[in-house]
């Protein structure tokens, strides 16, 4: 069976919630585990919560810029592609925004270009952690791609085997 | 029941549904004008209600403890699910935070 999706939405966190919701139920007819679904949504929180703080720098929410009024919001969209074929779920998380200038660099461990904001640095790590694969591409200026690949249903297979 | 409450001069506050950038920003602040009290000497996380949280929680936690650990406080937490205990573990959070057995 294949399956695919796409998603653009504007880059601001009123959508974080949203997007990983969307992912989440696009997933759900494959009747993935809690820790399955958990890990994808922990993983597309991280992607795309990066795009909009770092790749747009559209902060709202941080450091006394609670109240909206007067907070300037970036123009930009992030895009999310999905595709599912025989229970391996790719997908694509990408935006125009500034892009990464160093992405090794971006996906050490605590690493982070605003200590100001007290994230943790730990976004990729996440993604890295949750997800059976990674990649990222990305140029300054131009934007970044992130690309993700999880197999689904693995523990099923594990639990009958055991 | 209040989010933000104080008790014994502990900072209790109680984790949204989902722990996100989005909301971030409302517990830090909330956290922070209550840590500025001199009767605040730690703070206790509270995940009952939690079902989602990302990397941005560990912000949270990582910096109410760098405010109040440099005058001797404590960051605890409770109720814990086994997805929020991964993340703790991952990010090494477990090592600088009490995790109390509710």
């Amino acid at each position: 069976m294949k399956n695919e999706m796409e998603l653009i939405f504007d880059a601001i966190s009123d959508n974080e919630s949203f997007a990983r919701v969307a992912v989440a139920a696009f997933i759900t007819n494959l009747n993935p585990t809690l820790e399955e679904m958990a890990d994808i949504k922990t993983a597309v929180s991280e992607a795309v919560t990066n795009s909009i703080i770092h790749g747009y720098e559209n902060l709202r929410g941080y450091g006394g810029v609670i109240t909206q009024g007067g907070q300037e919001v970036h123009p930009g969209k992030v895009r999310i592609h999905c595709s599912l074929k025989k229970g391996i779920l790719h997908i694509e998380i990408s935006d125009t925004g500034k892009g990464i200038e160093d992405v090794e660099k971006a996906m050490e461990p605590l690493f982070t270009t605003r200590p100001e904001l007290e994230r943790s640095g730990m976004g990729f790590a996440f993604m890295e952690a949750f997800m059976d694969d990674l990649e990222v591409e990305s140029a300054p200026g131009k934007g970044t791609t992130v690309r993700m690949v999880k197999k689904l249903g693995l523990d099923g297979w594990i639990d009958c085997e055991g | 029941m209040e989010d933000f409450q104080v008790i014994e001069h502990c900072l209790m506050i109680r984790m949204p549904e989902e722990v996100d950038h989005h909301g971030a920003g409302f517990i830090c602040e909330n956290a922070d004008r209550y840590l500025m009290r001199d009767d605040v000497m730690n703070v206790v996380f509270d995940f009952e209600k939690t079902k989602f949280m990302d990397s941005s929680g560990i912000g949270i936690i990582m910096g109410r403890y760098r405010k109040i650990s440099c005058f001797g406080g404590q960051v605890y937490a409770i109720h814990m699910d086994r997805q929020i205990q991964r993340i703790f573990q991952l990010s090494g959070l477990n090592k600088i935070v009490e995790v109390l057995e509710s």
